[in-house]
């Protein structure tokens, strides 16, 4: 299955240049499904993540989305080696870290960090918020010019709390506070990449956008790179310059944010864009219906996975299976698995500015 | 804070022109807790008129679902207090005994449920539970209860009805509970379906099909729904007329149109302009409502709103932080802020709009 996915970042991105900061190739996630009484045997493997390759660059933001169940988060788990990998090769800053041991690893995981979903069951209830934001440097061993505490108070106060609620339990916090518990935590060790695990999902819709603000603040001033995983087109499309769009366990489009959303080339990609509702009652965009759910992941269907669902499979589709590769007509570094892409519909006459789009929306 | 209420200020958020089916008047809920009262729900009037949408909109806490467990009558009557009137197709419902809540439930009002693996029983078929109130209602036997299931399996798009219907919940992927949840409400085709967030646990896709399932089953059947969310994009699909609630209060409500293409107030600018589109500019940052929800046991004296809201400084007279602004005109698309309509009108042209791209 581990298909030869060349994902050379291309000159013209969106992003800076040089050796990628994470570098995933081949990557693969089995997870075994056990039967039988007392001798347990396998008798099959649920395919979560099956040859993904990904680069994600010093500084940039990479958004991964796709629909429960399609590996997103289990690729998080991976990238942050709380998982370790079936097949493939991951690498941090040069270094091969897909079979590390613990200690191997331990410099490193201060380096990459996660920011939960879940504000309510990813924070210790029993522990201060001080100790929660401290545990971090406490486990590494480091001690911050001033003490712990005070790098604390500054943390909390850099993600917007008050630095003098630093003895409080998470309970006496909304869940938008939480969430920046969690990410004053996640800044704690000054990490390189943090891996958002559905940030904002599970808050409500003016909180998020107070979440989404602060990260990208926090991306801009500290440089810090993000893989960030949802399932919100809109969300991610405003956080990351280039997105990932991940359909049962592989990628099949991957794009800066321009090109993949306005000139998408997978039906897959097209078929999600069009199911997002817009705030808009002049809204009428061609909708795609998909029928039917995501296959199970168990036992995929062969060739090209989405064909099952999609409109444009014929025969080829079931038989071979496309490579993630640049097509004709699309952009540099727009990559797409896909043997009947969409032709350019979408595409916006001049290159240059996404502010023509918006104009046309706020008509009464 | 009940006599505040003007007569006038109960008018219809559906002026379709008929009688409204659901017709809700001052309604109150309060809960004591340990804490205090808790006014979950204060002062709110609305209709829904048969075969209409009405969407109301809110953040969690806001009292959206509470009035609509009011509707239903599904409140635990020792701890929680409901006065004002709701009237279902002419029939009073607050105060009313359980016995008679029983005959309308499920029969005349059914209501989706947001988490459709917890609201379904693990323990009997699907089958079993969308005759169960089938059975109820009509008296009908097993056999006929069954087959009664297997049409609705079919009529909300499950594949193999007649042999999933002897399924458990477990072997149905997220989106196929949600239809068999759907199934479930309108086994009775009742006249009015209450959708608590029923998309929000569902992937953009499935998503797009249920709002179009229940889109499809009103227009064959005439089922007046009210569909509670938090995303204004699934309203903008779905509904005619949008309520916008904020600490228990309707703060604007009208149609789709008016409130979306020209909101009125700074709440509604607020969750508007911290919505990311898809088609936005992405170097603007979001601009968030300030702070969090109050408690609903300590609101804040005046317009509830007035903590977080940018435009108090504004208002001639400044009485945000001293009385509470009632919801006006009492007709048609109305918003309950102290502004005035030709200021508000000129916030939103000159500051908000050009924000909302």
């Amino acid at each position: 299955m581990s298909n030869e996915l060349t994902l050379e970042k291309p000159g013209g991105a969106a992003t800076g240049s040089g050796d990628a900061l994470l570098s995933i190739k081949g990557v693969q996630k089995h997870f075994p499904v056990l039967d039988g009484f007392l001798f347990k045997r396998q008798v099959g493997a649920v395919h979560a993540v099956d040859g993904v390759s990904l680069d994600v660059f010093q500084g940039e933001s990479v958004g991964l989305v796709g629909e429960s169940g399609c590996g997103k988060s289990t690729l998080g788990r991976l990238v942050t080696r709380l998982l370790e990998p079936t097949a493939g090769e991951i690498r941090y800053n040069g270094q091969d870290i897909t079979h590390a041991n613990r200690k191997e690893l331990a410099p490193i995981r201060s380096e990459i960090q996660m920011i939960f979903q879940d504000p309510y069951s990813s924070l210790n209830p029993r522990h201060t918020v001080g100790s929660i934001i401290g545990a971090p440097m406490e486990i590494n061993g480091i001690n911050p010019k001033g003490g712990i505490q005070r790098r604390v108070q500054e943390l909390l106060e850099t993600v917007g709390l008050n630095p003098e609620h630093y003895n409080r339990f998470p309970h006496e916090f909304s869940g938008g506070q939480r969430q920046r518990i969690g990410v004053a935590r996640a800044l704690s060790l000054n990490p390189k990449l943090i891996v958002a695990d559905e940030p904002v999902s599970a808050l409500d819709v003016s909180i998020q956008a107070q979440v989404v603000n602060l990260l990208q603040e926090l991306q801009r001033e500290l440089g810090i790179a993000f893989l960030f995983i949802a399932h919100d087109l809109s969300v991610v499309r405003h956080f990351s310059q280039r997105v990932a769009v991940m359909y049962l366990g592989k990628i099949v489009e991957i794009a800066d944010r321009k090109s993949l959303y306005e000139a998408p080339r997978h039906p897959y990609t097209h078929a999600l864009l069009s199911a997002v509702p817009e705030a808009d009652p002049d809204d009428n965009r061609e909708r795609i219906r998909l029928i039917g759910d995501v296959p199970s992941p168990l036992n995929p269907p062969s060739g090209c996975r989405f064909r099952t669902r999609c409109w444009k499979a014929q025969e080829k589709c079931s038989v071979e299976e496309p490579p993630l590769i640049q097509l004709s007509g699309s952009l540099d570094g727009h990559l797409t698995a896909c043997h009947f892409p969409e032709g350019d519909i979408k595409r916006s006459p001049e290159e240059g500015s996404t502010a023509a789009v918006p104009e046309q929306r706020a008509e009464v | 804070m009940t006599t505040q209420a003007k007569p006038e200020e109960a008018s219809s958020a559906g002026s379709g022109g008929d009688q409204p089916f659901l017709s809700v008047r001052d309604l109150s809920v309060r809960f004591s807790t340990e804490d205090g009262v808790v006014r979950a729900v204060d002062n709110l009037s609305f209709d829904v008129a048969p075969g209409s949408t009405l969407g109301i909109v809110g953040e969690s806490g806001s009292g959206k679902s509470v009035t609509n467990l009011a509707v239903l009558g599904l409140h635990n009557p020792d701890r929680t207090e409901i006065t004002g009137s709701i009237k279902l197709d002419g029939q009073e419902l607050v105060g009313a005994s359980n016995r008679e809540l029983e005959k309308l439930r499920g029969k005349t009002m059914s209501m989706i449920f947001q988490d459709p693996l917890t609201a379904l029983s693990p323990y009997h078929t699907i089958g079993k539970q969308i005759g169960e109130t089938f059975r109820k209602h009509t008296g009908a036997s097993k056999k006929e209860s069954r087959d009664r299931a297997i049409e609705m399996l079919t009529r909300v798009g499950i594949p193999q009805p007649t042999t999933r219907v002897d399924d458990y919940p477990h072997q149905f992927s997220g989106g196929m509970r949600q239809r068999a949840m759907i199934a479930m409400a309108l086994v009775c085709d009742p006249k009015l379906v209450i959708a608590d967030e029923p998309t929000t646990a569902l992937d953009v896709t499935v998503q797009a099909q249920i709002l179009d399932l229940l889109k499809d089953l009103q227009q064959e059947m005439g089922t007046a729904i009210i569909l509670i969310t938090h995303d204004l994009g699934v309203v903008a699909r779905t509904a005619q007329q949008i309520m916008v609630m904020y600490a228990g209060r309707a703060v604007e409500r009208g149609t789709v149109r008016e409130v979306l293409k020209a909101p009125q107030h700074p709440y509604t600018w607020g969750l508007l302009s911290s919505m990311p589109s898809l088609t936005g500019d992405v170097s603007v940052p979001l601009r968030p409502v300030r702070g969090t929800p109050p408690s609903l046991i300590n609101l804040p004296t005046g317009c509830p709103f007035n903590p977080r809201c940018d435009h108090r400084e504004q208002v001639i007279g400044g009485g945000c932080t001293t009385e509470r602004p009632p919801l006006a005109p009492a007709t048609g698309h109305a918003a309950a802020c102290h502004l005035s309509a030709a200021q508000r009108q000129d916030i939103f042209i000159d500051q908000i709009k050009p924000r909302l791209g």
